[in-house]
Parts: structure tokens; C-alpha cells; sequence
């Protein structure tokens, strides 16, 4: 399964505002993403279009996550999630 | 025509039509199961459905929102369609549960698991709980809880309005606030008067009239009357041309014979200062800090107080910024700073008390206003909350000496501070009296409670000693120490005239009101002034003391306040 890595760069962390839009945009990527904190087992990988699941993940700024999705188009949509998760999204 | 009457806390006559604030959602019963003929299926869609028609309506309101408010709004449109609750749902929806009950204990286990992770998170159950309701209440055909939307304004009819109400409050489709309960010190009057819309407080029976009823406001009176008469409509014609007049504060306070009372705003952040400045304030004379730690699990480092603190200093520059230090505790918990479970937080570790179990905290926050200070050209005052004695306000007077602050004071909440305003005054540079809590300390009545807002009114005789007790101390000092008033009661026109006459010096308000307080200031002389202090304090009640002030300044019944 195509996975990435991915460290945090909002300074809030993945909460609030950059959370919201990550949530978002991982709704829209077309196929089911989940996102687990570097080291933990797959199995507890948790979806990443929840805002809800995504808070309770608690990832800081520079933690590392892993990204994970499959079928077609899940590389695309890995890569333009990881580049969204390595932006601050809490400036501007 | 029936009448409800109830307490003027904001002036304004207005007329237009009602819409009810919702009642809360009630719980669906434990154990609720789905109906003989609804399957599981059926339900699920029925949640996905009503789940899917909240994100819609919170997600439109969040595009015609700004700032931080459209930030909340969208995350919490989100929550309303997020997969970890709606799958929670889905799975006691298949074991039998109905859809109701479901997403209400799918949302409580999810507000349980953010509440336990704390901080933000634990913030953030609040808005899962509220999406719960609004699924409910969808599910329900019932509307939603909240402030109701309306493509026309209306007048906005609640039993009391919670801080976290007031802060989606639009302003431009409210025309005035009613409540049938809450006090003149509740959130509802506060808000009313900052954002300039005429209120009525604990008006009992209010809450019983239809939606879309036409009534007639007076929010000086207090007073509701469905179908207006023709002098109703004529008051509130005549006051929608003297709104734009007493919107205009010439910077200037003084009365008709020139003695000066400078009028300065009440305000709580740089963005709020520089709007003050615009209504021509004469200064701030109630910077309330707290807002700067609001909302944070852990202190504001030092440097970033300062910041906060110099964007309200450049707002007045070579003009009097009243500061005071943190006031955490109450109304206003901190959870770095304040114990949640005390049994009675009015009367416990609060303001400055959190430095005796605590202490660190307001002396970094002392660094950080002399810190702000020494670049800005504002003239800079501090002053500690909840000072009860002398021995404390000695304390804090030295914690300034030692940061390098040169203008330490106290405000006078506690009545003991009243009463002992002569040695407190001998270690202090000047006193502010805090009229809301002095109010509810010395009527020992909660100040967001309707059923006591006859006892917590500032007009009460009791409370006027203590304004004038405070002013005799300084003068018994010696040294023309400063007495200022930054309470609700200096933006009442009529109280402020009675403050000026028992010797106040300077008057801070919402800067809404300086334009309304400054115009009636002007009609009476100093003399006039000290008549109408000598007459409230003389009223057996506090009904009597505002009618008979009230009666002498014809300037109000003129101009509608």
C-alpha cells in the first residue's frame, strides 16, 4: 500500500484550524486515507478526513505521521496531502 | 395592550418583530429504541441525512462569517459529518438503538475523549455537544439551538443569553435583546451595551410570546409592549434620529459649569483600544488583561504579554491607560491559575488572591507591562483586582516597585476596601471602584441571577455609600489621590451623574456609551451634581433613588435614554 511521511509544520500542531483544513482536504482526495504517528501499528491508523479523529491524534508541530492510501490516483493524493501537513498553515 | 416589565440595561427605543432563542434540546431517553417499523438502515440515512443538512447550514454560516468565528464554524461543520462519530452512531443504530439516542451517545463519548485530552481539545467538546443538538433537533424537525438566523433583522427573545451565545450574536440582524431572566450585570446587559443595542432584562413572561409578534422596546424603561401605539412608534421614530446624534463623543468631559470628569473606556485587547481611541475616549480606564490568557492552557510568555500590552498602549499615546493585572477566577476560570471545584468561586482564590497559591504569575505579568511600557508613550497605570485590605494592596504596591512600575492602585470590588479607603489609599496611588462586584459583595447577590436583579442594581443606596465612602478616604489621605469608576454604573447617563457628585473623578465605560453619558453630563453643574448624589443617597430604595435622579434630569426623558 502506497504510504508517505510527513512532519507536522503548523505551529498550533494538527489542531484547530490547520486540522479543519487538512480534515477537508483529505475528504476530497477521492480515496480513503488513514494517518497514524510514525512508529504506531498499522491497525490503529485512523481516517484522516475526521476532524474528530485528528484531534484526538494530538500530532505537534514536527511530529512525523504516516500517510497511508490505496487504489487509484492514492499516490497523487498522498503528495498533495503531505505537502498540505509541511506548510504552516497557521500563518497567514 | 400587555405590558412586560422588566429592567432597563441599555438605552434605545425600538419596535420590530420577535423571534424566540430556542429551548435547549432535551436528552433522548436512555434506552430509546427504534420504532417497530423504522430498520436500521433506514435510520442510519435518516442521521446521514440530518447529519449532512448541519454541515450544510453551519458550513454557510461559516462563509459569511470572519475571523475567528468563521475558523470555529468550519471545524465545527466538519465534526458534523466526521466519520468517528457518525460510525459510532451507526453501530449502536444496528444493535437496535434509535437514531436520536445514538448520535447523542456517539457525541458524549466523543466530547469525553476530547474533554480527558484537555486543553484545546477539551474546549473543542463543547462544539461536538453543540453539533449533537443540532443533529438532534434536525432529526427532531425542531429548530436548531442558538441564536436563530432570519434573513430580517429582529428583536432577539431569550431566557438569559450564555458568553458563548453573545459571541455569534450579529449585530446587524438583532435589533434589540430581551431576557426573561438574568440581572443588569449579566452577560446579556454587557453585551447589549458594548455592541449599542437596546436591552430589557428579567422580564418575566417574555419568553411565552410568539415568534414574529410585534413589540415596542424601551430599553431605559424597561419596558415590552406588544402592539405599539402610535406614541410608541413616534418614541421610536424620535429615537432612531437621536441614536445618530449620541453616537458622537466630542472627547470632552465636563459638566455645564466645567468641572472636568474625563470619560474613558473599558477595553480588552489592542483591536478593542484602537476602536475606544476612534470614539474619542479620553484614555482607557479599564485595560481588562485577562483576555490576553483567555482560552490557554499555559501562561503567555512574558514577551507576548507585552506585545498584547503595547498594542492598547500605541492606541492612546500621551494619554491615561488604567491597566489591571490578571482577574482569573469566578466567571473567569484559568485552568493554569484557578481551582474549578471550589464550592464557592465568587468568594474565593480570584484576581488578586491566585498570587498567594500561585505566585510567579503576576509578577511576570508586572515585567511584562513595564516591559510594554518602556517603548510606548502611553501613560501607564496598574492596578490589582479584589483588594481587600491594606497589608495587600502594600504587597502589590512593592511587586510594582520591584518591576519597575511607578504608578501602582487597587481597584475597590471588595466593601471592605471601601470602608478602609484611607490606609489602603496611603500605599496606593489611586483607586478605581468596580461597581458590578462591589454590587453583588455588598448586596451578597449574585450578579447573573434574574430573580435577584432588584439587589443588584449599582443604584442601590448601600452601594452609593460605598462609592462616597471611598472618595471620603482619599480625601482623609491627604493626598488628592485618584477615584475612578470603571463598572457598568458610568455608562448608566443618570448614575454617572451621581458618581460625579459624590466626588468621582473619572468615569470608564464601553466606549459606546461615552456619547450618551458625555451629553448628559453637560446639562448639570457640578453643584446640580452633588444635589442629586445627596438625593439617591437619601431614597429608602434603589427604585426610588434612580426615579427621584431621574425626575431631575429632563436631558434623558429628551433623548431617549
Amino acid at each position: 500500500m502506497p504510504e508517505r511521511i510527513a512532519t507536522i509544520a503548523s505551529r498550533s500542531g494538527l489542531h484547530a484550524r490547520p486540522a479543519a483544513l487538512f480534515a477537508e482536504a483529505a475528504g476530497d482526495v477521492g480515496v480513503e486515507v488513514t494517518i497514524a504517528m510514525q512508529g504506531d501499528p498499522e491497525d490503529d491508523a485512523l481516517d484522516a478526513s475526521s476532524i474528530l479523529s485528528l484531534m484526538t491524534l494530538g500530532a505537534a508541530k514536527g511530529d512525523v505521521v504516516v500517510l497511508r492510501a490505496e487504489g487509484d490516483g492514492a499516490d497523487a493524493a498522498l503528495d498533495s496531502l503531505v505537502k498540505l501537513l509541511e506548510t504552516d498553515l497557521d500563518a497567514g | 395592550m400587555q405590558n412586560f416589565p422588566g429592567v432597563g440595561v441599555s438605552p434605545g427605543r425600538i419596535i420590530g418583530t420577535i423571534k424566540q432563542m430556542p429551548k435547549p434540546i432535551s436528552e433522548p431517553p436512555a434506552g430509546e429504541q427504534l420504532s417497530g417499523e423504522t430498520s436500521a438502515e433506514e435510520a442510519t440515512a435518516a442521521l446521514k441525512a440530518a447529519a449532512g443538512a448541519v454541515h450544510d447550514e453551519l458550513k454557510a454560516r461559516a462563509e459569511s462569517a470572519s475571523g475567528d468565528g468563521k475558523a470555529v464554524l468550519e471545524a465545527t461543520a466538519l465534526m458534523a459529518k466526521d466519520t468517528m462519530l457518525l460510525k459510532g452512531a451507526g453501530k449502536l443504530i444496528a444493535r437496535g438503538t434509535s437514531a436520536q439516542r445514538a448520535i447523542w451517545e456517539a457525541g458524549a463519548s466523543v466530547a469525553e475523549m476530547l474533554h480527558n485530552l484537555g486543553g484545546y481539545m477539551a474546549e473543542r467538546a463543547t462544539d461536538v455537544l453543540d453539533v449533537r443538538a443540532r443533529i438532534v433537533a434536525e432529526l427532531r424537525g425542531v429548530p436548531a439551538p442558538g441564536i436563530p438566523s432570519s434573513g430580517t433583522p429582529f428583536i432577539l427573545v431569550a431566557e438569559d443569553l450564555a458568553p458563548a451565545d453573545t459571541a455569534t450574536l450579529d449585530p446587524e440582524k438583532v435589533l434589540a435583546l430581551v431576557t426573561a431572566g438574568g440581572g443588569p450585570q449579566s452577560h446579556t446587559a454587557i453585551i447589549a451595551r458594548s455592541l449599542g443595542l437596546p436591552a430589557v432584562v428579567a422580564a418575566a413572561g417574555v419568553d411565552a410570546l410568539a415568534d414574529g409578534t410585534e413589540v415596542f422596546v424601551d430599553g431605559a424603561a424597561g419596558s415590552i409592549s406588544v402592539d405599539p401605539d402610535d406614541a410608541q412608534r413616534a418614541a421610536a421614530e424620535a429615537w432612531a434620529t437621536n441614536a445618530s446624534l449620541l453616537a458622537v463623543f466630542d472627547g470632552n468631559g465636563t459638566t455645564a459649569d466645567g468641572h472636568l470628569v474625563p470619560l474613558l473606556a473599558n477595553v480588552g485587547g489592542g483591536k478593542n483600544a484602537v476602536a475606544a481611541a476612534g470614539l474619542n475616549a479620553q484614555g482607557v480606564g479599564l485595560f481588562r488583561t485577562e483576555f490576553c490568557f483567555l482560552e490557554r492552557d499555559t501562561e503567555p510568555s512574558v514577551e507576548e504579554q507585552a506585545a498584547a500590552y503595547k498594542s492598547v498602549f500605541d492606541a492612546f499615546p500621551g494619554k491615561k491607560v488604567v491597566l489591571r493585572t490578571l482577574d482569573a477566577g469566578a466567571d473567569k476560570p484559568l485552568p493554569f491559575l484557578t481551582d474549578a471545584t471550589e464550592p464557592n468561586p465568587a468568594l474565593g482564590v480570584r484576581g488578586y488572591r491566585t498570587d498567594f497559591t500561585t505566585p510567579g504569575v503576576l509578577e511576570r505579568q508586572l515585567q511584562a507591562i513595564a516591559l510594554a511600557e518602556k517603548d510606548s508613550e502611553a501613560d501607564v497605570w496598574v492596578m490589582a483586582p479584589m483588594i481587600s485590605t491594606a497589608e495587600e494592596a502594600a504587597h502589590f504596591a512593592s511587586m510594582c516597585t520591584a518591576a519597575g512600575i511607578t504608578n501602582p492602585g487597587v481597584m475597590v470590588e471588595v466593601p471592605s476596601a471601601a470602608l478602609t479607603a484611607e490606609s489602603i489609599l496611603r500605599e496606593v496611588g489611586f483607586a478605581s471602584l468596580g461597581t458590578n462586584d462591589l454590587t453583588q459583595y455588598a448586596m451578597a447577590a449574585d450578579r447573573q441571577l434574574g430573580p435577584l436583579a432588584n439587589l443588584n442594581t449599582p443604584w442601590q443606596p448601600a452601594v452609593l455609600r460605598l462609592v462616597g465612602l471611598t472618595v471620603e478616604g482619599s480625601r482623609a489621605e491627604g493626598h488628592n489621590k485618584p477615584v475612578g469608576v470603571c463598572g457598568e454604573a458610568a455608562a448608566d447617563p443618570a448614575l454617572a451623574v451621581v458618581l460625579t457628585g459624590l466626588g468621582v473623578n473619572t468615569l470608564s465605560m464601553t466606549a459606546r456609551s461615552l456619547a450618551a453619558v458625555a451629553a448628559v453630563l453637560k446639562t448639570v453643574t457640578l453643584a446640580e451634581a452633588q444635589q442629586l448624589a445627596k438625593l439617591a443617597l437619601s431614597a429608602p430604595s434603589a427604585t426610588e433613588a434612580k426615579a427621584w435622579v431621574r425626575e431631575k434630569l429632563p436631558a434623558l426623558e429628551e433623548l431617549g435614554l
